[in-house]
């Protein structure tokens, strides 16, 4: 039965992640690209829960869901004049864009179906942010505390890059 | 019943379909979206791998975390630089911004 | 003094360096240099003369002195001595002559403001020309065959603001340069076949060789240089314009030493063009039209040095026309006895050249009364190139006439007694014109004899012109016959006949030009009337140089147009093709650097992709 859901939903969820992420690179209006890009992103949520990806699952709906959409629409806000009906449009690259990207796409999907991975049969314990949580103070903890100082530079950078540069009389 | 494979290949799909619209659009904050995109991908394959070869460690996890992280802080810097070249170019057409050349 | 016979061109070559960089300013000095420098030679020349005869060096055992040079792995040049009677009377000729043109220059040039460079042009002839005549090897020769050719472009041109005589030192350097390099691929190829330039190495690989193709092939070729050097048909149009420079240069370098350099090489050389019977064949018949075909030309002439100069290109012709026909000696002879009356012809041209500023003979006349010394100096000089004995050129003409019909060619022997009949007229046609009769042309001022300093030479030149030719007399137990010689001495054959025929025909001629210019019982004119075609033929020098002038501007400088252009378009075009097409590339593959990230993107994944294909071709199972 479980199994029945969990296909159900996977494909639901894909669809809905294709379709938006289509929808952030089709959408001649930048505000509905940075929408769909949100719906993107919970898309994605939604099937970091069907991998049993509880906690990395909320953590995406807080982070990208959250913050990263409002600021990435502060930023379409500051930015756009004028009307904001055609800003978001192709450039005279398409063609070869969507080449190498065909390209790129069958490449790797065959590679992948050829592939045969050694699939482990374990299951899954009841809470991953326990086993998160060891990891990230054991193993990884150096890079968890550079991960921290690269937050800090990275907001007074961003500050310090968008302040406004005053007239000095 | 869903295997790696569909992960992985759901994974390659939104990859591409974010490398085609970073390649080739014209407004600076879309290929920013189309990278934060290509991130999102890159993270699907990251816990898929780490579900499917070893449930038991999260290393996986871990790294998708960082990997978010990253992009957050990522994003915020991009869109600082784009406000500030749009201060000063008043535009924030990537063709336009092409001083990079002979 | 054999120790000492390299000094025999090194005073001279110290005399240069000394008046061209120390003493130039001084005229006296510089004129005293180069005659303390070629006294010196002389001295040593008669001494080592003297030991010569007295150590028996003959032409079988010279002595020979030599240094390395350069040695590499296949050639090895050295710079050496060959000491033989050959050698020895060549030094005698060229220092005594060398000397006493320049005691006479001292005079002749005395009013020049080029005083101190004459000098020292002529002490680098000299070093020049006597480096030529000792030289062991035929690269060393060479060397000093083109430095005398600069030497003498020198002193044509040494008026050089008169346009005739930098155009006539051009032609004599072109024209020589033509030979010269035929003189050189001769002894390049004797060089690449017997391996050495040693004069006598290379006379014992030659006797030894059979090789009678390649022999008269490398014969021929080095036969060219004496053609130009010694003014032979075809390549003699730069010695009458030679006359452009001063005539004791004329005198010393067109008449005496370095024409004869070319005689030289031949007597030198003897054994390479004696081992083939056409080589000699040739050398003799381009010898005798030359006598001929020079001795017409100078019938009709009118100005004094031309007709000298062609008197030259004869007499030359006669020399080298002896060697063709088989005598060594019989040249070697008469290019000494040559060598003094010549000498003396150009000097007392010079003398009246001076006194009457006027070079053309129809203009002068009259001179006998004023200049005595001249007129009979002038007079012993026509005597002995006429062949009237028993002055020297009687001896040596008559040589060179038995030798021809000795040995056979009694076409030549024809042909040069005609030659002999018009030397003897065309030379006392000068005299006469010149010096006696009545004066002609305008001028009223007396010409006075040249002073002492020229007409002391000219008295010793006189003096040799009567008694060189003693010395090779066929009556003599050891005449020059038996000294210098080519395979073994010999005696001259007495030939009765010929001594007679010979002065007879010299006899003839003066007889000749006496009735017509001194009498005046023949009218001169009427005579050329009478042959309209053949005087002005004559009188046009065969029209030769204009023929000369039609094929240069035709042949050769079309030929230099074609290769220029080939030159410009295609060498240089190639040249350029590169440079261009290294710019387009450049200007193309320019674009590629759009300053748009996205392209460079573009372009990465676009790597990433194909990269990814080749990569993983075997995995991909070839797709795509």
């Amino acid at each position: 039965m479980s199994e029945l859901v969990l296909t159900i939903a996977f494909y639901i969820l894909a669809l809905l992640t294709i379709s938006s992420a289509l929808g952030v690179v089709f959408c001649r209006n930048i505000v509905h690209s940075a929408l769909c890009l949100v719906v993107t992103f919970i898309g994605v949520a939604g099937i970091y829960f069907t991998l049993q990806a509880d906690y990395l699952a909320l953590t995406q709906i807080l982070v990208y869901g959250g913050a990263v959409s409002v600021l990435i629409v502060f930023a379409v806000m500051l930015i756009q004049r004028g009307t904001i009906k055609q800003t978001n449009l192709f450039s005279r690259h398409i063609i070869t864009a969507g080449v190498i990207a065909i390209a790129m796409l069958i490449v790797i999907v065959r590679i992948l179906l050829l592939q045969q991975w050694t699939l482990s049969t374990r299951s899954v314990p009841e809470e991953t942010i326990t086993g998160i949580a060891k990891l990230m103070l054991t193993r990884y903890a150096i890079s968890f505390e550079i991960t921290a100082v690269l937050l800090l530079v990275a907001m007074i950078a961003a500050i310090v890059i968008g302040k406004e540069v005053k007239e000095s009389k | 019943m869903i295997t790696l494979t569909h992960y992985l290949i759901l994974s390659a799909i939104l990859f591409c379909i974010g490398l085609f619209g970073a390649l080739s659009k014209k407004n600076a904050v879309a290929i920013l979206l189309c990278i934060e995109l290509m991130l999102n991908a890159v993270n699907i394959n990251l816990v898929a791998f780490s579900r499917y070869l070893t449930p038991a460690e999260f290393d996986g996890h871990v790294f998708a975390i960082f990997i978010i992280v990253v992009a957050a802080a990522e994003v915020a810097l991009a869109l600082a630089i784009i406000i500030a070249i749009f201060r000063q170019r008043n535009t924030s057409v990537v063709a336009n911004l092409h001083w990079l050349k002979w | 003094m054999i120790e000492i016979v390299w000094l025999i061109p090194f005073l001279p070559l110290i005399a240069f360096v000394l008046i061209t960089f120390l003493v130039g300013k001084n005229r006296m000095v510089s004129a005293l240099t180069a005659i303390l420098a070629m006294a010196g030679s002389l001295i040593i020349s008669v001494g080592l003369a003297v030991q010569v005869m007295s150590f028996g060096i003959t032409m079988e055992h010279p002595r020979e002195f030599a240094i390395k040079w350069l040695q590499l792995p296949g050639l090895y040049l050295e710079m050496g001595v060959l000491i033989d009677p050959l050698t020895v009377i060549m030094l005698l000729v060229v220092t005594l002559i060398s000397l006493l043109v320049f005691i006479y220059s001292v005079g002749y040039m005395a009013h020049d403001p080029g005083f101190s460079r004459y000098f020292s042009y002529l002490a680098l002839f000299t070093f020049s020309m006597l480096g030529l005549v000792i030289a062991n090897n035929y690269f060393q020769m060479f060397v000093f065959w083109e430095l005398v050719g600069l030497s003498s472009y020198l002193l044509i041109g040494f008026w050089y603001q008169k346009n005739s005589a930098s155009a006539a030192n051009k032609k004599a350097f072109i024209t020589n340069r033509v030979a010269d390099f035929g003189f050189l691929l001769g002894i390049i190829i004797l060089f690449l076949y017997f391996g050495t330039f040693n004069c006598g190495q290379l006379a014992g690989a030659i006797g030894a060789s059979a090789d009678l193709n390649f022999l008269t092939l490398a014969g021929v070729l080095v036969f060219i240089g004496p053609v130009g050097k010694s003014g032979q048909f075809p390549l003699h149009v730069w010695l009458p314009d030679a006359m452009e420079g001063p005539t004791p240069v004329s005198a010393l370098i067109h008449a005496a030493t370095m024409v004869a350099a070319g005689v030289y090489l031949i007597a030198r050389g003897y054994i390479l063009f004696a081992s083939s019977a056409e080589t000699l064949q040739i050398i003799a018949v381009i010898g005798g039209w030359t006598a001929f075909f020079a001795a017409s030309i100078a019938l009709v002439q009118q100005d004094m040095k031309r007709i000298l100069a062609y008197s030259t290109l004869s007499q030359l012709g006669y020399m080298v026309m002896a060697m063709g026909v088989g005598s060594m000696t019989a040249g070697m002879f008469h290019l000494t006895t040559h060598a003094f009356f010549k000498a003396l012809l150009f000097l007392g041209a010079g003398s009246a050249i001076h006194a009457l500023h006027e070079q053309n003979i129809m203009k002068m006349g009259g001179l006998y009364k004023h200049m005595k010394i001249t007129t009979y100096t002038m007079l012993i000089a026509a005597l002995a190139i006429a062949g009237v004995p028993p002055l020297a050129g009687f001896w040596s003409k008559d040589e060179i006439l038995t030798a021809a019909f000795t040995h056979g060619n009694y076409n030549l022997f024809i042909l040069a007694l005609v030659t002999a009949f018009m030397t003897a007229f065309y030379m006392f046609r000068m005299v006469f014109l010149a010096f006696y009769g009545e004066r002609r042309g305008e001028g009223s001022h007396i010409p006075h004899e040249s002073p002492l300093i020229m007409t002391i030479p000219l008295m010793i030149l006189a003096f040799f012109s009567i008694v060189s030719g003693f010395i090779g007399l066929p009556f003599l137990e050891n005449g020059f016959s038996t000294w210098v010689y080519f395979h073994e001495p010999h005696h001259t054959v007495v030939n009765w006949g010929i001594m007679l025929s010979s002065v007879g025909v010299g006899l003839l001629g003066i007889y000749l030009a006496w009735l017509m210019y001194y009498q005046k019982s023949i009218s001169a004119a009427k005579v050329a009337q009478t042959f309209p075609g053949i005087y002005k033929l004559l009188y046009n020098k065969y029209y030769i140089d204009e023929i000369y002038s039609w094929l240069f501007e035709h042949i050769v400088l079309k030929l230099a147009a074609a290769f220029n252009w080939t030159d410009r378009h295609l060498v240089d075009g190639m040249a350029h093709a590169i440079a261009d097409g290294t710019r387009l590339i450049g200007r193309k593959l320019r674009l590629a650097q759009t300053g748009n990230l996205q392209t460079y993107a573009l372009v990465l994944f676009a790597a990433v992709v194909l990269l990814i294909l080749l990569a993983g071709s075997p995995v991909l199972g070839g797709v795509r």
